[in-house]
C-alpha cells in the first residue's frame, strides 16, 4: 500500500488578480521507504501543492484526496493536521537560514520539535536531540546544541534542518528544494545525507527540485509538473533516458549537463501559460513540437509497459528537434563588434592581484590572495567556485570598479590604476556588468527603454529621437520587442529582465562582458534561450566573456578555458575539456564529484502502450 | 563582557548629558529675560537687582557660572530655586513619585492594550478586528491628549456625580505610602488617558511587525513543526517582532518620565512636567536646568537598559559586539 497517495487534486489560491489555479487534478502515489522526486519550473505547482497539503498555504482551497497512511489528510481539522505535521510528516525547506528561528539555539528549536508531539523531560529531549544531532554529523554536537542558527555555515544549517526533522522519526519527509541555497559540494553532500537517513532509519522521502541533474542523482522516482500539472510520472532512469512527454523531452534539450558542451542548447520555445484561467487542454500544447488538434481536450493518461505514465495525446515518442539556427537580425546596423583588433593582445591582465578589506578595528579579511590570470581575446572564460570564493570580487576588480591592495590590473594594455578620470570613464564603457538577480537589478520604477539607454545618457553618447532608435535596435537584437519600450521591468519575465541587462550591457560596444551567475535564477527552459543568445552575440560581434558561476555543467557548456577558484586563489586553470577529464587539484577533483554527472541520453528506447485512461477518470493506484 | 558591552554606551550617555548641560545654559545665558527682575519685580531699583545679581552670582562671565554649576552638581548639590529659595533637589525629590507611578502605569497599561490589538489584528489582516483595531489607533493617534483626558474626565468623574456617584476622583495625587488602594483609584483616569493615547501607537507598531514576521521562512517551519497557533504566534512570531517594540519603549519612557506635561495638568497631578512648567513661567533657572538634566538622565538610562536588552534579546547583536 502506497504511503501517500494523492487523488484527482486540486489547489485553489485567490489573489487580487483573480484565483490562481495552482494545482490542477494531480494523482500520484508514493511507496513506502521511497525516494520520490517532484520536478518542475517555478509557477508549476510543485511547492504550493505539499504546503497547502500540510495546511500551510493558509489561503488555498483543495478539493481530491490526499490518503496519508490511509487518513485524508485534506479531511482533518486543524488540530488533526497539526498532530501530523512534524511528527509522522515533517518538511525541510530550501533556505536553512531563514527557516530557523533565528533567535532561539538550534537545541531549543529540536527541542520543541520533540515536546510538541510527546511528554518527555527536558533532559530525555534533550539527549535525543544530539544523538540526532550526531546522526546527522553535526561535529561536536552536544556543544553545537547551544549555538543559534547563524553560527552554522550553509550545510551545517540544512543538517540542523534535517535533523529536526528526523527527530520524531517521521513517516514521511518533505524536501522543498533542500539544497538549491547551498554551494554544489555541500550540495551532494546534503543529497547523500538524506539518502543515508531514509535507508537507515527507512524514512520516505518526496523532493522537490526544480533541477534535473540533482533528482536524478538521488530519486527512484519521479513526477514531472508544468502549469499546475502532471505531465509525466515513472521510474528516473527511464523516464530521463527516454521521456514520454514531450515537455520532459523539451525541458532535458535544454539542460545543458544533458547536451554535449559546444553544441547549441535547444530551448522550448514561449513561456508558461497563465494560471489565472486555464483551459481544458494541455497548458504545454502553445509550446509543443508535437501539437496537434487533440491537444485542445484534456489529454488522457497514457501508461506505458515500463511503469512510466504520461498525460499526452502523443502514443509515441516525442520528436526530437534539430538546433536552432541563430536568433540574430542581421538588418540591425548598430555599430558592435571588434573584428579588427589583434587577437594576440589579451583584453584584461591581472598579476599578482591582493585585495584584502578590513573587518571591524584589527580583523582583515584577505579576499584575493595573489591572482594571475588573463582573459584572452574573444574567449568565453569561465570562473568557477563555492560561494565566498572571491570570483564576484576578482570580476570587479577587473571591471575597474574595486581597487586592488596590491598587484596589477591591465586592461587593453593599459593598468587600470593609473588611468585619469577620463581614461576610466572610457573603460567603463569598455567593460560591462550582466549580473545574477534580473529581479533585483533593475530599477522598477523605470521604463525598460531608459534603463537600456541609460548608457547613452551616462556617457553622452545619443539622445532623444536618436537614441530611442537604438534603444529599440538593442530590444530586438536581444530578442524583446521593441515596442515594449515603454513598459516596466515588472511587466517582463525572468529571462525577459535578463535580456534587458543583456541589452544594456550591450550597449556601448563594450569588448568585455563580464557575466556574473547570469542564468542561476533563470529557469532550465529560460537558462538555455539566454545562454544561446548570449553565444550568438558572441560569435556575431567577437565579444569576449568572463562567465562566472558556481554551475558547472553550465560552465562546461559555454567555456573555452575554465579558472577554477578557492579560497582566493585560483587553483586550476585550463581549456575546459581538460579540466573536466584530467582534473589536477584535488578541489576541482570534488567540485567536479559533486556535479551533476552527465549521461547521454539513450535515444530510441522503445516502450509500448499498455492501456490509456481518458481524462476524468480516476486514475487507478 | 558585559563590562566591555556597557562601558562606551556609559561614556556615550555621559557626553550627550554635558552637551544638554552646556546647551540649556547657552540658552539661558542668551535669552531676553532677567532673572533678577522676576525675582526682585517690577517696581525693584537697579541697586537692589544688582545686588541679587551678585548674590546669585549671574554677574560672573558664564564660563565661571557653569563651572560652579557643574562643581556643586558633582558634590550633589543642585542649587537653590530663584523662586522659593529652596534646594532643587529638594523640589524635584518631592515631584518624582507622581510623575514615575503615572509612566510606569500607564505603560503597563499602554502595552496590555496595544500589543494584543496589534497581534489580533495581524493575525486577520483586513478583518473586521483589524479594521476595528485600526480605527482605535487612528483615533488615539489623532486626539490631542488634552482632549481624551477632558473627555475623561467628563465621562467618568462629571457625569457620574450629577448622579451622586464619584467612580473616580478628579485629580490629585496619593502617595503610594498612603495605600495601594487609594494612590491607584486616583490615578486610574490618567492612566487610562496616557494609556489610550500611547497604545494607539503600539497596536500599530505590533501589527507591522508581526505582519512581517509571520511572513518569515522560520514561521512556516514552526507550522510545520505542528505546534500549536498560540505558540507559533506568541513564542516564534512575538519573539521577532519584540525588538523594535522595545525600542521604541525605551523612547517613550525616557521622553514620558521627563514630564508628562498635559496630562499632570489636566489631572492636577504634581509631577516633573508641571514642575517645569512653572519653572520655565518663572524662569527659575536652577529648577529648569535640574529638571532637563533629569529628563536626559532618564532618556539616557532607558537606553542603555534597553540596548542591553536588546543584546540578551537577540544572540546577533551580542556576538557581533554591535547593537
Amino acid at each position: 500500500m502506497p504511503i501517500l497517495e494523492v487523488q484527482n487534486l486540486t489547489v485553489r489560491i485567490p489573489t487580487e488578480d483573480g484565483t490562481v489555479h495552482a494545482v490542477q487534478d494531480v494523482s500520484f502515489s508514493v511507496e513506502p521507504g521511497e525516494f520520490f522526486g517532484i520536478v518542475g519550473e517555478s509557477g508549476s505547482g510543485k511547492s504550493v501543492m505539499v504546503q497547502s497539503v500540510m495546511g500551510l498555504v493558509p489561503a488555498a482551497e483543495t478539493s481530491g484526496r490526499v490518503l496519508f497512511d490511509g487518513v485524508d489528510l485534506l479531511a482533518l481539522d486543524d488540530n488533526g493536521l497539526r498532530s501530523i505535521r512534524g511528527r509522522a510528516i515533517s518538511m525541510v525547506f530550501q533556505d536553512p537560514l531563514s527557516s530557523l528561528h533565528p533567535q532561539y539555539t538550534i537545541g531549543w528549536q529540536i527541542v520543541e520539535q520533540i515536546q510538541a508531539h510527546e511528554k518527555v523531560s527536558h533532559a530525555d529531549a534533550k539527549a535525543r536531540a544530539i544523538e540526532m544531532l550526531k546522526k546527522v554529523k553535526i561535529p561536536n554536537a552536544e556543544k553545537r546544541f547551544d549555538s543559534y542558527p547563524h553560527q552554522f555555515s550553509g550545510g551545517m544549517r540544512q543538517r540542523v534542518m534535517i535533523a529536526m526533522a528526523l527527530v520524531l522519526k517521521p513517516a514521511l519527509v518533505i524536501a522543498d528544494e533542500p539544497t538549491t541555497a547551498l554551494d554544489s559540494t555541500v550540495q551532494a553532500q546534503i543529497l547523500d545525507l538524506l539518502d543515508e537517513m531514509r535507508r537507515e532509519l527507512g524514512t520516505t522521502i518526496l523532493m522537490i527540485s526544480h533541477d534535473l541533474g540533482v533528482l536524478r542523482r538521488v530519486a527512484d522516482r519521479v513526477m514531472v509538473m508544468y502549469a499546475g500539472r502532471r505531465m509525466e510520472t515513472g521510474a528516473v532512469e527511464a523516464v530521463f533516458a527516454a521521456p514520454a512527454h514531450p515537455y520532459t523531452a523539451g525541458l532535458l534539450r535544454s539542460s545543458s549537463f544533458n547536451r554535449e558542451p559546444g553544441t547549441r542548447l535547444i530551448p522550448i520555445a514561449g513561456k508558461p501559460p497563465s494560471l489565472l484561467a486555464p483551459g481544458p487542454g494541455c497548458p504545454f500544447a502553445a509550446r509543443c513540437p508535437d501539437v496537434s488538434a487533440a491537444c485542445s481536450a484534456p489529454p488522457p493518461t497514457r501508461r506505458y509497459d515500463d511503469g512510466v505514465e504520461a498525460q499526452c495525446w502523443l502514443e509515441e515518442a516525442p520528436s526530437e528537434l534539430a538546433e536552432p539556427a541563430s536568433a540574430i537580425s542581421t538588418a540591425i546596423d548598430l555599430d558592435l563588434g571588434h573584428a579588427a583588433a589583434p587577437a594576440e593582445v589579451p583584453i584584461a591582465e591581472v598579476s599578482g592581484l591582493e585585495l584584502s578589506f578590513a573587518v571591524g578595528k584589527r580583523a582583515e579579511a584577505h579576499v584575493l590572495k595573489g591572482i594571475d590570470l588573463t582573459v584572452r581575446r574573444g574567449e568565453t572564460l569561465g570562473l568557477v567556485g563555492e560561494s565566498g570564493c572571491g570570483k564576484t570580487t576578482l570580476a570587479r576588480v577587473i571591471a575597474g570598479l574595486e581597487l586592488p591592495t596590491g598587484g596589477t590590473v591591465t586592461f587593453d594594455g593599459r593598468d587600470v590604476s593609473s588611468l585619469s578620470k577620463r581614461e576610466w570613464r572610457q573603460l567603463r564603457t569598455q567593460v560591462q556588468l550582466v549580473f545574477q538577480d534580473p529581479f533585483g537589478s533593475l530599477n522598477p520604477r523605470r521604463r525598460v527603454g531608459s534603463i537600456i539607454g541609460d548608457p547613452f545618457r551616462i556617457h553622452k553618447v545619443s539622445s532623444g529621437q536618436e537614441r530611442l532608435r537604438s534603444v529599440q535596435q538593442l530590444m530586438e537584437l536581444v530578442g524583446l520587442n521593441p515596442e515594449h519600450y515603454n513598459r516596466f521591468p515588472s511587466q517582463f519575465s525572468g529571462g525577459q529582465r535578463q535580456r534587458i541587462g543583456i541589452a544594456r550591457a550591450l550597449a556601448l560596444n563594450p569588448e568585455l562582458i563580464i557575466l556574473d551567475e547570469p542564468v542561476s535564477a533563470l529557469d532550465v527552459s529560460i537558462q538555455a534561450q539566454v545562454l544561446n543568445l548570449l553565444d550568438d552575440l558572441q560569435k556575431e560581434f567577437g565579444l569576449t566573456y568572463l562567465f562566472i558561476s558556481h554551475d558547472l555543467s553550465v560552465v562546461r557548456h559555454v567555456c573555452d578555458r575554465i579558472a577554477v577558484m578557492d579560497g582566493g586563489r585560483i587553483v586550476e586553470l585550463g581549456d575546459a575539456q581538460s579540466i573536466y577529464e584530467r582534473p589536477q587539484h584535488e578541489f576541482t577533483k570534488v567540485l567536479l564529484a559533486a556535479a551533476a554527472r552527465e549521461v547521454a541520453p539513450e535515444r530510441g528506447t522503445v516502450r509500448s502502450l499498455v492501456e490509456s485512461i481518458p481524462a476524468g477518470e480516476r486514475v487507478a493506484a | 563582557m558585559l563590562f566591555r558591552f556597557l562601558l562606551p554606551r556609559i561614556g556615550f550617555g555621559l557626553l550627550v548629558l554635558f552637551l544638554l548641560s552646556i546647551f540649556v545654559f547657552v540658552l539661558f545665558y542668551v535669552s531676553p529675560s532677567d532673572p533678577a527682575r522676576i525675582i526682585a519685580g517690577d517696581k525693584a531699583t537697579e541697586a537692589l537687582m544688582e545686588q541679587i545679581r551678585v548674590k546669585l552670582g549671574l554677574d560672573q562671565p558664564i564660563y565661571v557660572q557653569y563651572l560652579k554649576f557643574v562643581g556643586g552638581l558633582l558634590q550633589g548639590d543642585l542649587g537653590y530655586s530663584y523662586r522659593s529659595n529652596v534646594p532643587v533637589a529638594d523640589l524635584i525629590v518631592a515631584r518624582i513619585p507622581a510623575t514615575l507611578s503615572l509612566v510606569f502605569g500607564g505603560m503597563v497599561l499602554w502595552l496590555a492594550i496595544g500589543i494584543p490589538i496589534g497581534i489580533s489584528s495581524a493575525k486577520r489582516p483586513g478583518s473586521l478586528r483589524d479594521r476595528i483595531g485600526q480605527s482605535f489607533a487612528i483615533i488615539g493617534i489623532s486626539f490631542p491628549t488634552f482632549v481624551l483626558g477632558m473627555v475623561a474626565l467628563y465621562t467618568l468623574y462629571f457625569l457620574p456625580t450629577r448622579f451622586g456617584v464619584m467612580l473616580f476622583p478628579p485629580s490629585g495625587y496619593v502617595p503610594l505610602t498612603a495605600g495601594v488602594g487609594q494612590w491607584a483609584w486616583h490615578l486610574i483616569l490618567p492612566w487610562t488617558t496616557l494609556a489610550l493615547v500611547v497604545a494607539a501607537v503600539y497596536a500599530r507598531l505590533t501589527r507591522g511587525q508581526m505582519l512581517e514576521v509571520l511572513g518569515q521562512d522560520y514561521i512556516r517551519t514552526a507550522r510545520a513543526k505542528g505546534l500549536s497557533e498560540r505558540r507559533v504566534i506568541y513564542r516564534h512570531a512575538f519573539r521577532s517582532a519584540m525588538p523594535p517594540l522595545v525600542t521604541q519603549l525605551g523612547i517613550d519612557i525616557g521622553l514620558l518620565l521627563g514630564g508628562v506635561i498635559v496630562i499632570e495638568q489636566v489631572f492636577g497631578l504634581l509631577g516633573l512636567g508641571s514642575l517645569a512648567v512653572t519653572s520655565v513661567n518663572n524662569q527659575d533657572r536652577p529648577v529648569v536646568i535640574a529638571i532637563v538634566l533629569l529628563g536626559g538622565v532618564f532618556v539616557v538610562t532607558v537606553n542603555i537598559i534597553i540596548d542591553t536588552l536588546y543584546a540578551l534579546m537577540d544572540s546577533r547583536v551580542r556576538t557581533s559586539g554591535r547593537a
